[in-house]
C-alpha cells in the first residue's frame, strides 16, 4: 500500500516540477524565475524523501538537507544580485 | 498496529503529493507575480511536512524505532521559507516602479516599510504600536 501512493506521489510531485519548469521558462519577471526555482528546490526535496521512503534507506535523508540549504542559500542570493547588481556587500 | 500506522503513512504521502502539486499549479496558474507567491510558499511547505512526518513514521515501521532526522529538514524549511517568501517580494517591490505606484496609502504616518528610507516619523498617541 505504501509503495502504491508512493508511485503516485512521485508521478504528482514530478508533474509539479513540470509546472515549475513551465513558469521558469514563461516566466515575465527575472523574480518568477527566482520563485520557479525555488519551488522547484522545494519539490526535489519531496521527491529524494519520497525515493527514501521507496528503497526503504535512510541515505537520501542527507541528499534533501543539503539541496534545502543549497535551495535557501541560491534564492538569498538570487534575490540580492538582482536588487543589488552582486551578491556579498 | 502496524496497519493502521501503513494506514496513517499512506494518507499522509498522498496529503503532501496533493500540496505540492497545488503549490505547483498556482505557480504556474496564478495571474501575476505578488499572488503567484502565495500558492508555493505555502502549500508546498505543508506538502513537504507531510512527506516528511510520513517518512518518520516510515521509519518507526521498517527499522523499530521513530526517525528524528526529518524534523531537520522540516525545521529549516519552516524557517526559511518565509525568508526567502519577503526577499522575492521585497526585490519584486523594489525592481518594479509601476508596482510601487499602485500600492494603496498606509492611512498612518509611517510608509510602507519596504520603501521608508532613513528616519520613520513618529507614531501618534493611541496607536496600537508603542
Amino acid at each position: 500500500m505504501i509503495m502504491v501512493a508512493c508511485a503516485i506521489a512521485l508521478a504528482v510531485v514530478a508533474a509539479g516540477m513540470l509546472l515549475n519548469l513551465y513558469r521558469l521558462a514563461a516566466g515575465p519577471d527575472a523574480l518568477d524565475r527566482v520563485l520557479a526555482l525555488d519551488t522547484m528546490a522545494i519539490n526535489a526535496i519531496a521527491l529524494v524523501m519520497l525515493l527514501g521512503i521507496w528503497f526503504e534507506t535512510h541515505i537520501y535523508f542527507e541528499a534533501a538537507l543539503l539541496i534545502a540549504a543549497v535551495g535557501f542559500l541560491a534564492t538569498v542570493a538570487f534575490c540580492k544580485y538582482l536588487l543589488r547588481g552582486n551578491v556579498i556587500g | 498496529m502496524p496497519a493502521a500506522l501503513e494506514i496513517a503513512v499512506t494518507v499522509l504521502i498522498l496529503a503532501g503529493a496533493f500540496f505540492m502539486f497545488v503549490g505547483s499549479y498556482g505557480l504556474a496558474k496564478l495571474p501575476d507575480m505578488m499572488r503567484r507567491l502565495h500558492g508555493p510558499t505555502k502549500a508546498t511547505t505543508l506538502g513537504v511536512g507531510a512527506i516528511l512526518v510520513a517518512s518518520m513514521l516510515d521509519a518507526l515501521l521498517v527499522t523499530g524505532d521513530l526517525s528524528m532526522h526529518e524534523l531537520l529538514i522540516a525545521v529549516f524549511l519552516f524557517l526559511t521559507a518565509p525568508v526567502t517568501a519577503n526577499m522575492i517580494a521585497k526585490a519584486y517591490i523594489l525592481r518594479n516602479r509601476a508596482e510601487r505606484a499602485a500600492l494603496p496609502p498606509t492611512g498612518r504616518p509611517a510608509g510602507w516599510a519596504t520603501l521608508v528610507r532613513g528616519e520613520v516619523p513618529p507614531v501618534p498617541e493611541g496607536s496600537i504600536r508603542p
